[in-house]
């Protein structure tokens, strides 16, 4: 595992893992913007992960793409490059790296539960595991998302003359929201954030069931009494959310547990839904991949250090730069 | 206890204060036992005698692993939400009444508390616990001061809420009389006000450019404000109580005001250290402060005394309602009945215009007046912090530029930030510690500060972060007094951040030595 360094490279043959800066060959797990950057020149990556980033950074964000299938072997040298699905968003995956018999799996970020916006998470057994952290603390157990919708659902029927603004990530999060919805039979038109459409519009083509929706135009305010609306976590605070009727600000996300974070960011109604792994997920995860070194970055790592150490885990934080250990994607 | 929990959630999220008045009003509505336990909560006089904090930190240490218990309260900053969500359970109980559950914690024996109080726990949802938890804790800081109950109760049954206020510290739970008059089925509850600590009349800061372009001199008076604690002092031919200003009764630890004071009268006044009605600085009263009884060597070695501001009844009559300069001869009158060596009145300071009153408010008079109040000559005495007539304007706080050395995570609404910052000064070629500070920075500088923080950090002692030696920042303090307790040798009061300075070295940071010499401090 020596092979690669703290900032995921590898210099062997000089090919990084999500850099934060141009470098000549990028492994990209997804397309979050803290993950998929524009101007590298060879990236390797998911069909729609290379998509993706095509749709937010343009057509030459990178001078080559190559896209691998999940499961698909790539090699470079005597290094063999594998995707799994991560779980995580529309495109995600897992990197897998094996080299001399070594087996290690950087996972991205990635959840464990069922989500019907993207293929579902593959538990990949390996010696090392770079796992995330995101919620690496054990008052994150992530209730049952169906659960969290349908409080959404219910302020909607009880606050007929409001209108709910739903912050959620405009990739991945917005789209599970629209998914969710329309998996509780939410069947009206879902309006969202300009900044959301092409995204949504990627989604729909790929299948992916968000149902109608229709970007936010300069209707009469009274138009959005009692509809649902879906914009980045930045709008919220903006001038862009007056224009709407009592509106009632709500946020899907992990953070949004601990109602202290929801109240800093002025959120009434905190809809715990989160596309990253809980703790007795990230626990889970370690423990099945019976990998015996376990590195952590990204979050909360010191909590899930400390648990590994107490398993006879060789395990120790990761820092990668660039990266706030809060509010990521 | 849904009902009511599922009310604190709202109430802490909603930022809207009429929303917040409609949901107590919507609680309130219900006509059974649970609202007098609302109300006593939401009031803060419900707890429970054997379970407080340190109890509840024992009981999670048995259900999980201490380790991983303050790594997340680091994170959360809130005892109540971390305990609630780390709380190992999966069953939920059958759903109880606030008032039920509530008896029924009463009734746990002092020795059965760990093994019963953690099944109440187990058996509640995330969010009962949650709650539950604020109730033992108390304090709930919800975003609902008590003043907004009472005005969301009498809003609810057209009072005014001054009149709640008059009659609230005189009520009791299950406060049956109060609801009785709120629907007008009796009359206002009769309250024996000798025994009523009655509520203060509180001062705002004031705005120098706003405010004294606004205010006309001449209607205003103008005393020395004092850095001691604020009293009420309740006197009657057979009784005499002292009163903080939150209304507890601290009679008992400072006998020699009780002993000696007579008359019939309730008087708002400053208790102070000092001999002669000098007064010693606050490290002395400090030395009274937070004991339940003073023994004869503590009174002869820190005597106190009050400095009368106010007087709010004289022998049975209600002065509330005449003005401040009218109270004034009362309290006069008072004075000169029941001269003591415990009680002196404080002194008026006339002035014409706000620039003359300028030298006053910085007259450092021994260094220990803290500025000046202002207050408006015809105000009646009115409960809380009313604008218009009562002012503290503040001597300008004295400066010093310092180095960050540590921080940590902040608590409540600033939980997550890095938002408590200890810095120091030089000894020698290190740097020692001289105080810590958690306000006075922008929104601006806090988040300039916290990403600092997470990028330079050098070592971690747990939930604390050590940093570069890099960041100045400008600390203002009231005061500074020698201290045993820390190694630089001082404690600061009060000292909160003023500014960053980018502009200058580390290296013209003064030393300890200077720092001492500079505040005269031996």
């Amino acid at each position: 595992m020596d092979f690669i360094n703290h900032q995921l490279f590898i210099k062997d043959i000089n090919v990084h893992i999500d850099p934060i800066l141009p470098k000549k060959t990028a492994i990209i797990t997804h397309g979050h913007a803290d993950h998929a950057r524009f101007g590298h020149d060879h990236v390797i990556a998911t069909r729609q992960t290379i998509e993706i980033m095509k749709i937010r950074y343009g057509d030459k964000c990178a001078k080559k793409f190559t896209p691998l299938r999940y499961g698909q072997k790539y090699s470079i040298k005597n290094f063999n490059f594998t995707l799994y699905p991560a779980g995580h968003i529309l495109g995600s995956a897992q990197v897998l790296i094996e080299k001399n018999n070594h087996r290690l799996v950087i996972t991205g970020d990635y959840k464990v539960g069922k989500d019907e916006t993207c293929k579902n998470f593959k538990l990949v057994k390996c010696d090392t595991l770079i796992t995330e952290a995101t919620f690496g603390l054990p008052i994150f157990q992530h209730p049952d998302p169906k659960d969290e919708i349908q409080k959404l659902i219910r302020s909607v029927k009880i606050n007929k003359n409001n209108c709910h603004i739903v912050g959620a990530y405009a990739l991945g999060k917005a789209q599970r929201v629209m998914n969710l919805l329309r998996q509780q039979k939410y069947n009206e038109t879902i309006y969202i954030h300009g900044s959301l459409e092409k995204l949504c519009q990627y989604y729909s083509k790929e299948k992916i069931n968000i149902g109608k929706f229709e970007k936010v135009s300069s209707k009469d305010k009274s138009f959005y009494e009692g509809k649902i609306i879906i914009a980045p976590p930045s709008a919220l605070k903006d001038r862009w959310s007056r224009r709407f009727p009592n509106p009632i600000i709500c946020m899907a996300s992990g953070w949004m547990t601990v109602k202290q974070r929801a109240k800093q960011q002025g959120i009434e109604l905190p809809l715990v839904i989160s596309d990253h792994s809980d703790w007795n997920e990230l626990l889970d995860t370690i423990k099945k991949s019976k990998a015996k070194n376990i590195l952590i970055t990204h979050g909360q790592e010191d909590a899930l250090v400390y648990y590994c150490k107490k398993q006879n885990l060789v395990s120790k934080p990761l820092s990668i730069q660039g990266r706030s250990d809060e509010e990521i994607e | 206890m849904k009902k009511f929990s599922s009310l604190l959630h709202n109430l802490i999220l909603t930022p809207s204060r009429n929303t917040k008045i409609k949901l107590l009003q919507d609680y309130f509505k219900i006509l059974d036992i649970n609202r007098a336990y609302a109300l006593a909560i939401l009031s803060d006089q419900l707890s429970f005698q054997f379970i407080k904090a340190s109890k509840l930190r024992e009981l999670v240490y048995e259900q999980v692993d201490q380790h991983l218990f303050d790594y997340s309260y680091d994170y959360v900053g809130d005892l109540a939400e971390t305990i609630s969500l780390i709380w190992p359970t999966n069953k939920e109980g059958k759903s109880q009444n606030l008032s039920t559950l509530i008896e029924n914690i009463k009734k746990i024996k002092k020795s059965e508390i760990n093994k019963e109080f953690s099944k109440v726990l187990s058996e509640l949802s995330n969010n009962e616990r949650w709650t539950l938890i604020k109730i033992c804790t108390g304090g709930l800081r919800i975003g609902v001061s008590e003043r907004l109950v009472k005005t969301a109760l009498a809003d609810l049954y057209n009072k005014s809420v001054n009149e709640i206020e008059e009659i609230w510290h005189g009520l009791e739970f299950p406060y049956e009389n109060l609801f009785q008059w709120l629907k007008n089925e009796t009359s206002k509850p009769k309250i024996d006000f000798k025994k009523l600590f009655h509520p203060m009349m509180l001062a705002n800061p004031i705005d120098e450019e706003k405010d004294f372009k606004r205010l006309d001199a001449n209607e205003f008076q103008a005393e020395y404000k004092w850095d001691g604690i604020r009293v009420q002092l309740m006197v009657s031919s057979n009784s005499v109580s002292l009163y903080s200003r939150t209304g507890d009764n601290i009679s008992s630890a400072f006998p020699e005001i009780i002993e000696t004071t007579k008359g019939d009268a309730v008087i708002d006044g400053e208790l102070l250290v000092g001999r002669n009605f000098k007064p010693s600085g606050f490290n002395d009263l400090q030395q009274r402060l937070n004991r339940k009884k003073a023994s004869k060597d503590l009174q002869k070695k820190f005597p106190v005394f009050i400095r009368a501001y106010d007087i709010l009844f004289y022998k049975g009559k209600d002065l509330r309602k005449l003005s401040l300069v009218e109270r004034r001869k009362y309290l006069e009158k008072f004075q000169k009945e029941n001269t003591t060596n415990q009680i002196d009145l404080s002194t008026i300071i006339n002035f014409s215009t706000w620039k003359a009153l300028t030298k006053y408010k910085n007259n450092f008079y021994d260094d220990l007046n803290e500025g000046v109040m202002i207050k408006l000559k015809n105000s009646e005495y009115l409960p809380g912090r009313k604008k218009g007539y009562w002012y503290k304007w503040k001597k300008n706080p004295k400066l010093v530029d310092a180095i960050l050395m540590y921080a940590q995570r902040g608590h409540g609404k600033r939980s997550s930030y890095y938002s408590d910052f200890t810095f120091g000064v030089w000894k020698e070629n290190e740097l020692v510690p001289i105080g810590k500070a958690y306000s006075g920075y922008t929104d601006k500088e806090l988040l300039v500060l916290d990403k600092f923080i997470r990028n330079n950090t050098t070592n971690k002692f747990g939930p604390v972060r050590e940093v570069k030696k890099e960041i100045i920042l400008e600390v203002a303090f009231d005061d500074v007094f020698p201290s045993t307790r820390h190694k630089s040798g001082v404690a600061m009061r009060f000292p909160r951040i003023h500014r960053i300075r980018w502009d200058k070295p580390i290296n013209e940071v003064l030393s300890i030595k200077e720092f001492k010499k500079e505040f005269k401090i031996d």
